[in-house]
């Protein structure tokens, strides 16, 4: 622990910390650009300069200086004024005054600090730098001449994200970022480095020229595009959410996010249903509410309890807590959230629970993954595998190959192959301290849940302070709808066996819909997708950034996000709507407001009341006669960008799709 | 500075080009220098690796060889790095040529010193003798470059024709070394001045005169 003194105020620093580390510490503000907290020290902006004693009598780059016992550090003292003042000048040479037109406008580290550390004027007259545009594919606009070489994109690929695709070609003024060829950026954070670059080299292309940070709101939510649950801002202007960003959370998403959960929000506009429709004659048309509910009321006349509801993936708790007390105040239990039809065990939560944290299973040294497309159903838990790796962890996968961006070795596709575990599999998974399995949605669809809580004992997953037994999930409304009790252990299959005269369908667009010829199907959802298709009636609902609503990830971490915005036209919070069909069908629900509803909910399930972790107990004992069955044949994503119906009527993710995944050439022509 | 733009990506590129691997002498070579770096370390031979290439395919196109994309990318595979990689370092650094060149390349040092001692004189010669500056000429002997210090200063003016120096250069000198290369002759290395041998100075020493024939010890005098 060495004490360093920093502008005269002495303070103990953690071993191992650098100079820039300590002035933060202490309080001061260093400005800089290549420097950032996730990445490796690259230390070539020079915009960090501090005077240190004992050294050489010149400036030097803190963010690249390990802080040593003794050191008096100096960021007020005129040499560095003026070390800070020149770097900014350098920096500015080649740098347009492009300012009012540029995207990164108001929120651009440049800008921000040539006020606060850089001259009052120019002395440059020279003909500046101009570099040509690089295409860097549907999502990330490039406009190079802005761009001062931090090399932060570079690194980011390289280190956080696994892809080596950007890079740094020619050098000194002629250095250039660009991808090789220019081919587009092809993985599912690559989006992640427009938030990291400090000037508006690198924007967002979907958002350019949309709007300025001032004119935005901003609302604090959560990312329902998989069960990650990452924690986002969403920047509102008037009714329209003009983009998302992601929160810092430690925990959960770093300060990451996924391209779907960043550029899906396009589809909060588009394909929405903002009215009641009803079909008549074989034909949806417009109709009104209490057409719809009367409808509704007549189809249950005299069997009220013959009624189910189905949750969709994007649900908050709320509103399948309403749709539950709607549905049991009419005498039915028939409720089921996992709509593809999934029927595992729900009786103990912590089996069907990512145990080992997100930020834990960094600390894994050897990691199983069972029929889990990890990079495609939670991207930003994939980063934590790679990290794992760098840090020595051995990965295994049992399913159908991908390209996990890290070393792993893939032991085939068939499940049986776990009954007797080959001996290389054994053999490192028994001698590791911190040993995880990752069961993917892939492995529940095969039933492979008993026989995998036989892998606790057998690799001793479970040990002092680790649990390293994890169930994936790829829902966002899965670990919410499982601690509700939104389910049947007959899974789908009991509510079509039941053949219920009414089916409410909560926005779940990926159910079977031929199950049930015989009920009137009643869609609450926002998009025109599948589930409309199939509907009877359509009430019109919010999305996830139109009502309050609370997540649950798939570590079983609770959280609340905000609304952002209203829901266009007639549509309504889903609640509300299930709460005014409570009174077409004369039943009580026992709640009028929103803040009741959520009372109830928590009195029901006092662990969505609490932010953070839910407690699930202990992992159950596994069924010593489980044995596991199957083929994993294929992964439940077949289309990373196209998975749920904001993102697929989204106009970026699917020019994404074309592009990324099918190849398609849609780049834009030169203008 | 010249051009460091890779040749573009055309198809006509990738038919010629796509086929390229080790000749078997070549491959003993690169892995020997690969076998130079620890386990877990083979990038590091990237760039003995894309010379190595460079001059193989000088051998097929009878030039001093340069590096199409094809070759490139082969050398990340052969190493197992991403290519934009390998394309950082190839971009990088002088000696790697990212378009094709004549039999010989011939790179004029215009640095000051250079400069001084009539580099414009020698960049004139070579003009005149038709080269272009990053242009192979027309009978495919010559590419011309003007590039920055190579070191031998000494001997200002020079230039750097494959992988030998001519010093001391004067725009007749020159032409006496070109002749001869496109006569198929080896002409004298380094320095053109008669009389001199390597960078000492020229017209005989100016200082330490009684260390030249026998050691000398100054101590005293000082």
């Amino acid at each position: 622990m060495p004490k360093v003194t920093v502008d005269g105020q002495e303070i103990e620093v953690p071993a191992g910390a650098t100079v820039l580390q300590a002035c933060e510490l202490a309080g001061k503000e260093i400005p800089r650009f290549c420097y950032h907290e996730r990445l490796s020290i690259a230390g070539n902006c020079r915009m960090c300069l501090v005077e240190v004693k004992p050294g050489p009598p010149k400036p030097q780059a803190s963010c690249a200086l390990p802080a040593a016992e003794g050191q008096e550090i100096r960021t007020d003292s005129p040499m560095v004024k003026k070390a800070r003042e020149g770097v900014m000048e350098f920096l500015l040479i080649n740098h347009p005054l492009d300012c009012p037109i540029c995207d990164q406008g108001g929120e651009c580290d440049l800008q921000d600090q040539a006020v606060a550390y850089g001259r009052g004027g120019s002395r440059y007259h020279e003909n500046k730098r101009a570099v040509t545009e690089k295409y860097m594919g549907p999502l990330i606009k490039t406009i190079m001449t802005r761009c001062i070489h931090c090399t932060r994109c570079v690194r980011f690929s390289e280190e956080i994200a696994g892809v080596d695709e950007i890079g740094a070609l020619y050098r000194g003024e002629d250095m250039q970022i660009t991808t090789y060829l220019e081919q587009a950026a092809a993985h599912e954070l690559s989006a992640n480095v427009i938030d990291l670059c400090p000037v508006g080299a690198l924007t967002s292309r979907p958002y350019a020229f949309e709007a300025r940070p001032w004119e935005l709101k901003k609302t604090l939510s959560i990312d329902v595009s998989d069960a990650v649950g990452a924690n986002i801002t969403l920047h509102s202007k008037g009714r329209e959410v003009m983009r998302a960003l992601p929160r810092v959370n430690d925990d959960v998403n770093e300060e990451w996010l996924s391209d779907k959960g960043r550029y899906q929000v396009d589809g909060l506009t588009k394909r929405r249903l903002d009215r009641v429709w009803v079909r008549r004659d074989g034909k949806l048309q417009p109709a009104e509410w209490t057409e719809a509910f009367g409808l509704i009321a007549g189809a249950l006349e005299g069997d009220k309890a013959s009624i189910a509801a189905v949750a969709g993936d994007l649900l908050d708790a709320e509103t399948m807590f309403a749709a539950k007390a709607l549905v049991n105040a009419c005498g039915s239990q028939l409720t089921e959230a996992r709509q593809t039809g999934m029927t595992y065990d729900v009786s103990n939560l912590a089996a069907v629970n990512f145990n080992s944290t997100f930020a834990g299973i960094e600390t894994a040294d050897a990691i199983l993954i069972v029929g889990s497309n990890v990079r495609w159903e939670a991207a930003l838990l994939n980063v934590r595998l790679r990290k794992a790796v760098k840090a020595g962890a051995k990965v295994y996968i049992i399913g159908s190959e991908w390209n996990p961006t890290y070393p792993a070795t893939f032991l085939g596709s068939d499940l049986k192959l776990l009954n007797r575990i080959p001996k290389e599999l054994g053999d490192v998974m028994k001698s590791a301290k911190r040993p995880a399995v990752i069961l993917g949605a892939a492995a529940l669809a095969k039933g492979a849940l008993p026989a995998g809580l036989k892998l606790i004992d057998k690799f001793g997953l479970v040990k002092d302070g680790w649990n390293g037994f994890n169930v994936l999930h790829i829902s966002a409304a899965r670990m919410a709808s499982l601690m509700l009790g939104f389910t049947l252990p007959g899974g789908m299959g009991d509510i079509a066996a039941a053949s219920p005269k009414v089916l409410l369908s909560l926005g779940a667009d990926e159910m079977d819909y031929a199950a049930f010829p015989n009920s009137l199907k009643v869609f609450i959802g926002h998009h025109g997708d599948k589930g409309a298709h199939h509907a009877d009636i359509i009430l019109p609902g919010a999305s996830y950034a139109e009502k309050d609503g609370t997540y649950v990830n798939a570590e079983g971490r609770v959280q609340f996000a905000e609304k952002a915005v209203f829901a266009p036209g007639d549509a309504r919070e889903d609640w509300t709507i299930l709460r005014a069909l409570a009174d077409a069908l004369g039943v009580t629900v026992g709640f009028d407001s929103f803040a009741a509803l959520q009372a109830k909910m928590i009195a029901a399930v006092p662990a969505l009341g609490e932010e953070g972790l839910a407690d699930y107990g202990a992992l159950p004992k596994a069924d010593a006669g489980a044995k596991f069955e199957g083929e994993l044949v294929g992964y439940p994503i077949k289309d990373f960008y196209l998975t749920n119906p904001i993102a697929r009527a989204s106009e970026v993710m699917q020019r994404c799709s074309d592009e990324l995944l099918h190849g398609a050439d849609v780049k834009e022509a030169a203008e | 500075m010249a051009d460091r733009t890779p040749a573009p990506d055309t198809p006509e590129l990738r038919a010629r080009w796509s086929a390229f691997a080790w000749t078997p002498e070549n491959k003993k070579t690169a892995d020997w220098h690969i076998a130079k770096y620890p386990e877990g370390r083979q990038r590091s031979a990237v760039m003995p690796l894309l010379d190595l290439a460079q001059r193989q395919v000088g051998a097929e196109t009878d030039t001093q060889g340069w590096l199409p994309l094809p070759v490139i990318e082969y050398v990340a595979a052969y190493l197992g790095m991403p290519v934009i990689r390998v394309l950082e370092v190839a971009s990088f650094y002088f000696m790697y040529n990212l378009t094709p060149v004549g039999k010989f390349h011939v790179q004029v040092c215009g640095t000051t010193p250079c400069m001084l001692r009539g580099s414009d004189d020698i960049i004139a010669a070579c003009k005149k003798r038709g080269m272009e500056k990053g242009h192979v000429s027309a009978d495919g002997l010559w590419t011309l470059t003007e590039v920055e210090c190579m070191g031998n200063c000494a001997t200002a003016p020079m230039v750097q024709i494959n992988d030998d120096n001519y010093e001391d250069l004067t725009p007749e000198r020159l032409d006496a070394v070109l002749d001869a290369l496109a006569a198929g002759q080896t002409p004298k290395a380094g320095t053109q001045e008669p009389g001199r041998h390597t960078s000492e100075p020229s017209g005989g020493p100016t200082s330490l005169k009684d260390m030249v024939s026998a050691n000398h010890d100054y101590r005293g005098e000082w």
